[in-house]
């Protein structure tokens, strides 16, 4: 058969002469478009198929038993009567899946179904599938459980430094430590006493950060299957499949060979969803133990339980300046609250830390972070994992130094960039770095210059700045594999299948691949199908967290579509005898660029390169860089391939006889390297504002203590007592993207999801003070915190004072 | 609990079946019909991921017994497109990016067609307000403003 036979009678899709003429006069044909996401139809017509919206046949519904007490130990269980119920297939407790996991290789301290101690107010302790949920909850109430209580450690003061004899959370490592730290760092760079000490300035301040969770509409859910060939599928909403494919095999001791994962449409993560939990595993045994499907879906409640959010931090700061407002000095202190469970506490403790040390220059840093178990929920990442906390401290501590030196703070903040720095103290290389075009960005669009510091009483601007990393360069477990990697198969008739590991869970991961293979490749953007996230299917990505999806992924991408690209421009070079470099893919057709009329559509080419070289495939794949990063202990965390740099200006109005805060609009200019398609950039980036919005004003996830009821209770597991911020609450969010190209970001690409939001919450602070003239050191900024701050009879004074004596601005040049 | 006969009017089919009659209709819209479009997110009223229109009207259907839907003429996201056609409040989502996970975007699709058919042509205070009960974890809110209010501007167009 000839490739002419095989050509289609119109090439679908296809660009017209004149949109073909623009695209090949533009850099990128497809990349920098806003083009529509791939999975809109799907998702807008109700078709998309979430966790809970699939139900093989036979299917079981189970739920899950969980502990009335914050810290007890479980003395015996006894679940004949659950079984004996009719409609009851199985129980599992602890003892059924006698093995310890965790995320970290290094904290294994979670049992799928807790062993011989419960740790907090929900912890699991046993599971029953049944023909449908309302038996399986029938089922639980039958289950008799014999606890012993025991203290419960609540204040993460008091898990630091426990009072003689008590109970710890976890029992030590170590005979003679103390079991409730999950981990403690110290690191210093340079001599922060010696240069404290000759500072002109130096500014201190006590900051407390409160917890807040990622609350995704979707809850968790997960089914599990084992097939009559001893194979298991787990499907779940979970945003790391391969860890969690790891983990199942590793905790059932079951052949990973014989474990398949596959991550249905997920309906928000955030970090919430970025381990493996315990329905995973119980669906998983309850599946192997009945001989059919079995389905938890976690009620709202159990959301609440999960967790794994922002942890509760208590942070000081010690700043120390000379009169210019150079930093000569940064000494910080962080005692975070991990809740039950390590997660991924021990990279949180590290980035409360190792993430602090751009966009500026410090002259010398220390910080010292302990991370202790308490009896609550375990607390892990939620976007902008770890550094979201000291970034407040410290963005409200350069601006309390700013206020000192009577310097404008943006221009404070200009001072200190560490321009093109290739280290920061702590040696994270940095290859691209657009922040002062950031600061720039929002000091005009909020007009800043002519209102900063001259509205008029109750109104306010503040400025942040921050950065984080696209990625680490080092994976969860140790391995020299690639961190992501990808394959892409061409069909005859010019659709490419594209497979990724990587976990599609709003933020657009589906839509990135799609349209890396339609600019390489040259076929429309509909003719690019992705398959992503089923580990019998696809390559390995170790999963959606640290912002590493785009970066990597898409690396992995460009790489399998070159190697196709290069290939089908060989083969049309050999048979119109021209060079390679003269074939374009672009827009449905391949063309000789120096005579454009000289083209044929894109699917008859795939077919003459098919014809000549066999089936059109190609795998490719990214690797981190594994020689950059700190040369001391923990210096591989917080090492990225490359940072992302964000400035927020809020507005705010505050009214006085009331205390409530109103955030009228926040912009925010974020240097995401390469934008891909910026309307995923721009989404990412309202998200990330938005949701740092919600937690300066109003999320909590807080507890009882023992004074005001039961101790260790959550105070209000539900959307009706945990606000998140409504379609009202929300404030206008204007966006401004700051492309600088990263050298190793696809197409010079580095991330979006994560940086945006860590300036959301010290902006808000400094905006407050510059309405109102008070410093709120704590979140959120609620109206009593608010209102009691402004019973300071000083605070008209300080904002009056403010005012006196305009910052200095025009000093810039110096 | 005990089974009555129910007749419900889903997206203009009738389905004749036996369920409990204080089950809320969302399970049954999802077990039962399996139209599973409208989606569980607190089972409280509180996020609107479940939000169908009930004669017209935005309803959590996670708070609606199945009894009280009877009769009454129900359309969930399955029924919101007219055939192969897109409803204009779809096409401005996808047009706007109004969207990021889409669990809540169903119930937000169904809460802006309520809004739209009572008041054709809403101030920015009507759709704060009429989609308020809906919550976007993404924070996607403005699109989705911006989306309800193209369509708005368009059926006023449209009208002229």
């Amino acid at each position: 058969m000839r490739p002419e036979d095989l050509r289609p009678r119109q090439a679908a899709g296809a660009a017209s002469e004149e949109e073909l003429r623009e695209a090949l006069a533009r850099e990128f044909a497809v990349v920098g478009s806003r083009a529509r996401r791939v999975d809109g139809a799907a998702k807008l017509t109700g078709r998309a198929l979430y966790t809970d919206d699939l139900a093989p046949p036979g299917l079981l519904h189970a739920r899950i038993l969980r502990s009335p007490h914050a810290h007890a130990r479980i003395l015996a269980i006894d679940a004949s009567a659950a079984l004996a119920l009719e409609g009851v297939k199985a129980v599992v407790t602890g003892r059924d899946m006698p093995v310890r996991y965790g995320i970290i290789p290094w904290t294994r301290d979670e049992y799928p179904l807790a062993l011989d101690k419960a740790r907090y107010i929900g912890d699991a302790v046993a599971a029953v599938a049944a023909v449908d949920e309302d038996t399986a909850d029938a089922a639980l109430r039958l289950i008799r459980v014999e606890y012993q209580p025991l203290p419960p450690v609540l204040d993460p003061r008091e898990a630091a430094d426990p009072p003689e004899g008590a109970v710890p959370v976890h029992e030590p490592a170590k005979p003679g430590r103390n079991g409730n730290v999950t981990k403690h760092v110290h690191l210093e760079f340079g001599d922060v006493d010696a240069k404290l000490a000759e500072s002109d300035v130096v500014v201190e301040g006590e900051y407390y950060f409160e917890g807040s969770t990622h609350t995704p509409i979707e809850p968790h859910c997960a089914i599990g299957w084992y097939d009559a060939t001893g194979k298991l599928t787990v499907w779940s909403a979970t945003q790391v499949p391969h860890y969690l494919h790891r983990e199942l095999a590793r905790v059932l001791d079951l052949d990973v060979a014989r474990v398949r994962v596959v991550q249905p449409v997920v309906g928000g993560a955030f970090g919430g969803k970025s381990e493996p939990f315990d329905l995973e595993f119980c669906v998983a045994k309850l599946a192997m133990l009945t001989g059919r499907p079995v389905k938890i879906l976690y009620t709202r409640e159990e959301v609440f339980y999960a967790h794994r959010g922002r942890h509760p931090m208590l942070t000081s700061h010690k700043l120390g300046a000379d009169r210019e407002g150079h930093i000569l000095a940064v000494d910080a202190r962080n005692l975070l609250d991990g809740g039950a469970y390590a997660s991924f506490g021990l990279v949180t403790a590290y980035y409360s830390g190792q993430l602090l040390t751009a966009p500026y220059r410090f002259g010398s840093y220390r910080f010292d972070a302990t991370r202790v178990y308490t009896n609550k929920p375990a607390c892990g990442p939620k976007r902008g994992h770890g550094s979201v906390q000291p970034r407040f401290a410290f963005e409200v501590q350069l601006d309390k130094l700013a206020e000192r030196l009577g310097l404008d703070p943006i221009e404070l903040r200009r001072r200190n960039f560490m321009a093109d720095a290739p280290r920061t103290i702590n040696e994270l290389r940095v290859q691209s770095n657009g922040f002062l075009q950031c600061l720039d960005a929002v000091e005009r669009a909020s007009g800043w210059k002519e209102r900063f510091r001259k509205l008029p009483w109750g109104r306010g601007l503040g400025v942040a700045g921050s950065c984080y990393i696209s990625g680490t360069n080092y994976p969860i477990y140790p391995n020299d594999m690639p961190q992501s990697a990808a394959q892409i198969q061409v069909e005859r008739s010019g659709r490419v299948t594209v497979f990724v590991g990587a976990s599609e869970i709003g933020q657009g991961s589906d839509t990135v691949p799609a349209m890396i293979v339609a600019e390489e490749l040259g076929v429309p953007l509909d003719y690019v199908r992705v398959l992503s996230a089923d580990t019998d299917l696809v390559p390995v990505d170790l999963g959606a967290y640290s912002s590493r999806e785009t970066f990597m992924m898409g690396n992995a991408v460009l790489d399998a579509a070159r190697t196709l690209r290069d290939l089908v421009a060989t083969t049309l070079a050999g048979a119109w005898s021209i060079p390679t470099d003269r074939v374009a893919l672009c827009g449905g057709w391949a063309l000789d660029v120096a005579s454009p009329e000289t083209r044929i559509p894109i699917s008859e080419a795939f077919n003459l390169a098919e014809a000549k070289h066999g089936s059109l495939g190609a795998t490719g794949s990214y690797n981190t860089p594994k020689d950059v990063h700190g040369s001391y202990r923990g210096g591989t965390i917080g090492a990225s391939p490359a940072y992302s740099f964000t400035a927020h200006v809020a507005e705010v109005e505050v009214e006085a006889e009331t205390g409530v805060v109103r955030v009228g609009k926040i912009w925010v200019a974020h240097d995401c390297g390469r934008a891909l398609n910026p309307v995923l950039v721009e989404g990412q980036m309202e998200g990330s504002a938005y949701m740092g919005f919600g937690e300066a004003l109003m999320e909590a996830m807080t507890y009882k203590d023992a004074d005001h009821g039961k101790a260790g209770l959550h105070n209000g597991p539900s959307l009706l007592d945990y606000r998140i911020p409504t379609s009202l609450d929300t404030p206008e969010i204007c966006s401004l993207i700051v492309e600088s190209v990263d050298p190793e970001g696809p197409y010079g690409a580095k991330e979006a999801g994560e940086g945006p939001l860590h300036p959301s919450i010290p902006a808000i602070a400094n905006a407050i003070f510059d309405a109102v003239g008070v410093r709120i050191d704590r979140i959120p900024f609620d109206p009593p915190r608010v209102w009691r701050a402004l019973q300071d009879p000083g605070a008209r004074a300080r904002w009056q004072g403010c005012r006196a004596s305009p910052p200095e601005v025009a000093a810039a040049a110096d | 609990m005990s089974f009555a006969p129910i007749e419900l009017r889903v997206n203009g089919a009738v389905h004749r079946l036996e369920a409990d009659p204080a089950r809320p209709l969302l399970y049954v819209l999802r077990d039962d019909l399996e139209l599973t479009g409208t989606k569980y997110g607190c089972g409280e009223g509180e996020c609107g991921a479940c939000t169908v229109l009930v004669d017209g009207r935005a309803t959590k259907s996670c708070r609606l017994p199945v009894a009280d839907a009877a009769g009454r003429e129900i359309t969930t996201i399955e029924g919101l497109a007219r055939g192969d056609a897109l409803h204009p409040l779809q096409q401005a989502f996808i047009d706007a990016g109004a969207f990021q996970c889409g669990y809540c975007t169903p119930g937000m699709l169904m809460a802006a067609a309520s809004l739209l058919r009572r008041s054709p042509h809403p101030s920015d205070s009507d759709i704060l307000g009429g989609m308020s009960g809906n919550v976007c974890r993404c924070g996607t809110y403005p699109r989705i403003m911006a989306a309800i209010r193209q369509v708005a501007s368009q059926t006023a167009a449209g009208a002229r």
